[in-house]
């Protein structure tokens, strides 16, 4: 007599391949998934709550550790955010935009390299993690000469940048991305056209268009359903519409097709990054607003007014007129969103941060009901997650 | 363009829509909360605000009514945003669910839930979903202290 009762297992949080800290409660008919429910919240540290209390300047480091894999992104769309709230975006000078362009496009590598690693890692291939990890540890280096620090680089500035960039930067950045597309030729040999990995990825976590559209997916996860929406081209912010570049995707919807389109965007973004190098020109990295601005810090170590000037931006900050705004940016992961409500005080009323992988995650239970458990794993690791920002 | 989805909305829903406002270019409007579904569901399948890009809680505290639950809209084709508001009173703290409309809304509205104690009613799963399952009261409410509900406020700087 045929038994037919379902096991119920529970995956994380503390499984290597959930990528953090996500749980999911797996009810399983043999190998075959029945219902997925994940579990959140591990990782809250109320950012949104925190914001409330400081001033803008000050609650700029708290949005690197939303998504830790792509720091610069998330700054980017915070000061965007405030400098519309401010109307002060086209007060940006024109070598600030270009180098938050230039930074926003290798940290989108980076956030890649480190999805392509871990993807191919749960799945089995190891090499390709540690050649990730090395190409990765070249946008370490370049992250820490630029801001001193390796992840949390809190490097932007609402209206312009922190520092400018040290001597010979240009040089590096090119090195770099000369080197990378050898690098995802690379990759592709070891994956492409291996057996084993198209076995695991063609077809796996299919989602159509439509349903996509329904539960929210954004970013690569959407572009691979056919449609065909990227911010960046889109909603252009921080002059993105003075370069050229394609937006990728594809049909198919499957993890194999979401594995392509990211290695393409890579490409593309390395021809962003030269058209950057192209049009850096000297000039001023920081907006002339000074009751927005921080002066520059030679002169407050040199002048008694810009060390008053100083001192009154940091203890008072500035004062946004009342009012409301939403910015969305392409962010590696999808639409990064902060939606933003001033009451004339020097603090955020109220913040709210949408972060591409919580939405992108509540997709996963559609995607794996009824594929087999191994699935899972690989489509966890093709939604691209990161629980940091999940969670806030 | 935005003025005009407005202008057709006030007409379709004249008794709905209770204040329009324009700021940094962006257009907020806000209804009534009985009519959130049936002014959500308009957007979506005639004008064309297809996709839902976030939800989220609002609260003003001293203000009357006391929250606001927050819809931003967007339309993939046109490429364009639109905001909706609906006030939601701290004595009914409840508004209907559009996950009907939207699938997307089910997550953000539980973090609502979790976060403001917004009820959203017909919603299929209104669990919390940060916080704890057995945590009392709602963080994000404006007279929910920052260092949480049993501990001495901090005496120091905060940053």
């Amino acid at each position: 007599m045929a038994i037919k009762e379902t096991m119920t297992i529970n995956m994380g949080p503390q499984h290597p391949s959930t990528h953090g800290v996500l749980q999911l409660i797996l009810e399983l008919d043999g190998e075959t998934v029945v219902k997925a429910v994940p579990h959140v919240g591990f990782l809250h540290r109320g950012v949104e709550k925190l914001t409330e209390y400081r001033s803008y300047h000050k609650a700029l480091p708290l949005t690197d550790r939303l998504d830790y894999l792509a720091p610069m992104s998330n700054n980017l769309g915070y000061v965007l955010a405030v400098e519309k709230l401010l109307g002060i975006t086209d007060a940006i000078p024109q070598r600030a935009k270009v180098i938050r362009v230039m930074m926003a496009e290798v940290t989108r590598i980076k956030s890649h390299l480190v999805w392509l690693a871990t993807h191919a890692l749960d799945i089995g291939a190891m090499t390709v993690f540690l050649y990730c990890f090395r190409e990765r540890e070249m946008i370490m280096d370049l992250y820490e000469k630029l801001s001193g620090a390796r992840m949390t680089s809190n490097y932007f500035r609402v209206g312009g940048l922190s520092l400018d960039l040290p001597a010979g930067y240009e040089h590096d950045v090119k090195a770099f991305i000369d080197a990378m597309p050898g690098h995802l030729d690379t990759y592709e040999g070891l994956l492409s056209g291996n057996a084993i990995w198209k076995r695991r990825t063609i077809g796996v976590g299919h989602i159509s268009a439509a349903d996509a559209i329904d539960i929210g997916l954004t970013g690569p996860a959407l572009r691979c359903s056919g449609v065909d929406w990227d911010l960046r081209r889109d909603n252009p912010y921080s002059g993105y519409e003075e370069y050229d570049f394609k937006v990728i995707t594809r049909e198919g919807g499957d993890t194999y097709d979401r594995y392509t389109a990211r290695l393409d965007e890579m490409r593309e973004s390395c021809k962003i990054i030269q058209q950057c190098l192209d049009r850096l020109e000297d000039g001023p990295i920081l907006a002339d607003v000074p009751w927005v601005c921080l002066p520059p810090k030679k002169d407050v170590l040199t002048s008694i007014e810009a060390l008053i000037h100083q001192f009154k931006i940091v203890t008072e900050g500035f004062k946004p007129e009342p009012g409301e705004i939403y910015q969305g940016i392409e962010a590696p992961k999808g639409e990064l969103g902060y939606y933003m409500i001033s009451d004339g005080s020097a603090n955020p009323y109220r913040m709210k941060i949408r972060p591409p992988s919580f939405v992108n995650l509540q997709a996963l239970p559609q995607m794996i009901e009824g594929a087999l458990l191994a699935d899972v794993i690989a489509t966890i690791g093709t939604l691209d997650i990161v629980l940091g920002e999940i969670d806030r | 363009m935005s003025q005009a989805v407005v202008a057709k909305l006030k007409q379709e829903y004249p008794a709905a829509v209770v204040d329009v406002v324009e700021h940094r270019g962006e257009t907020t409007v806000t209804v009534q909360k009985e009519d959130i579904v049936a002014v959500c569901a308009y957007l979506k399948n005639e004008a064309g605000y297809n996709f839902l890009c976030d939800l989220c809680g609002v609260d003003y505290l001293g203000v009357e009514p006391r929250f606001m639950v927050v819809y931003n809209l967007y339309n993939i084709a046109t490429k364009e945003r639109l905001r909706l508001k609906a006030a939601v009173a701290e004595q009914s703290c409840c508004i209907d669910t559009v996950t009907g409309v939207w699938s997307t809304a089910n997550w953000h509205e539980r973090e609502c839930w979790d976060m403001f104690g917004i009820r959203f009613n017909n919603h299929p799963d209104l669990r919390r979903i940060l916080m704890p399952e057995d945590w009392v009261g709602y963080p994000l409410r404006k007279d929910y202290p920052l260092q949480g509900p049993d501990r001495q406020p901090y005496q120091g700087r905060l940053s």
